[in-house]
């Protein structure tokens, strides 16, 4: 094998040509959220210390965070918060060596996103 | 590391389209990953048309019919032809599987295959799987005691053997840990998702006296515990086997061996 030329052997495709599973895709979903979440609560501090500075930076920054803009971002975070609770759930049950037959995967992870979406409008309405 | 896109040398180009078989009614495409270290070229796909009529009806039997009879330079691995040997794990629609038991009426549309993903290729559909035995190997896949062998064999109880079934069955086909998006980014120093399932076959087995000094092995930020349950390793598994499940196992023990 010392003849062969393992330098420039190509790397085979991943990514570009694996078909997203339901349980891959609510991995990454559940690692994205995680990530928005902490900008969420960057904004949400953003705010209260907008409060507390005075009424007129919290106008300036209440106006911004309850914009058409914001309002999105904030119901987008409010989702993320509720899938990253549910999904973590999937995640403490796995922890425990459960819920991992084929199956099982499957619907809890469509139960979770189900709930996730659930959870939010609930929020919404009751808010 | 995540990389998301390919590096230059592994971009994929059009490749060459061989023609159609004459007179045939029920003509499948299929597209075929080639690279050929000679040329120097980056790989490319290349379409190649059978008459489903007139072959076996597993993908396998697609490939060998395109190799005997219209492109011999395409190469891959087979042996078996019965999922017992593992040899001809590819990605096939987008999914690791084998190609002997994976019938080309499960697809739609056009077959497209490719080697197992994210490793070096060899040629064509032949990945390089150099490292994925060295880490297997470095689980020590074979019976370890400290107490002198008995007169006959190792003796086990029927329960006890019970706990090995749907981990014994692995062919080593290397689907599973070429499916884990986590082997993907951090494969040289992550065990995957196969060797990790040959470990806990070792730990849980009754007769083997190095249960300790196994899992002590595996306690490291990437060798075990990279695994976060992406579940795409028992999605993919032709087996029907779980290496998720035995991953959640042994990192139980890891708790449990401290309380």
């Amino acid at each position: 094998m010392a003849d062969v030329n393992r330098g420039d052997r190509p790397l085979s495709p991943h990514l570009q040509i694996y078909r997203p599973q339901i349980t891959s895709v609510m991995s990454i979903l559940h690692r994205v959220t995680g990530v928005a979440l902490g900008f969420g609560a960057l904004l949400v501090v953003w705010w209260f210390l907008a409060a507390a500075s005075g009424p007129g930076y919290f106008a300036f920054v209440d106006g911004l965070l309850t914009s058409w803009l914001g309002t999105l971002v904030m119901v987008g975070s409010l989702w993320a918060l509720c899938y990253h609770f549910c999904n973590g759930i999937r995640h403490l049950w796995w922890d425990t060596g459960r819920g991992y037959g084929l199956d099982e995967v499957t619907r809890s992870g469509q139960a979770a996103a189900v709930a996730s979406v659930v959870l939010t409008l609930i929020v919404l309405i009751a808010a | 590391m995540v990389e998301l896109a390919l590096p230059k040398n592994s971009r994929i180009t059009v490749g060459k389209t061989w023609p159609k078989p004459q007179g045939a009614k029920n003509v499948r495409a299929f597209r075929i990953y080639r690279w050929d270290p000679d040329t120097g070229e980056n790989p490319r796909v290349d379409t190649y048309y059978l008459d489903l009529d007139d072959c076996g009806p597993m993908v396998l039997d697609a490939i060998i019919k395109i190799k005997n009879e219209i492109d011999p330079t395409l190469t891959f691995r087979r042996s078996c032809r019965e999922g017992i040997c593992g040899s001809c794990a590819m990605n096939i629609d987008g999914i690791n599987t084998l190609a002997c038991t994976y019938g080309i009426d499960e697809v739609k549309g056009d077959v497209k295959i490719y080697p197992l993903p994210h490793m070096p290729v060899v040629k064509d559909l032949v990945p390089d799987l150099t490292h994925w035995y060295a880490q297997h190997a470095s689980i020590k896949p074979y019976l370890q005691t400290s107490t002198p062998a008995p007169e006959t064999e190792w003796r086990q109880s029927i329960e006890d053997r019970a706990k090995l079934d749907g981990l014994y069955e692995c062919v080593m086909c290397a689907c599973c840990s070429t499916s884990c998006p986590s082997y993907w980014w951090n494969g040289d120093r992550y065990l995957g998702p196969a060797t990790l399932l040959h470990a806990y076959r070792w730990i849980i087995d009754s007769r083997d006296e190095a249960t300790g000094e196994r899992l002590d092995d595996l306690e490291d930020p990437f060798r075990l515990y990279r695994c976060h349950t992406i579940m795409n390793c028992a999605k993919t598994c032709p087996k029907g086997l779980n290496p998720a499940k035995a991953i959640a196992e042994i990192k139980k023990l890891m708790v449990e061996r401290q309380l």
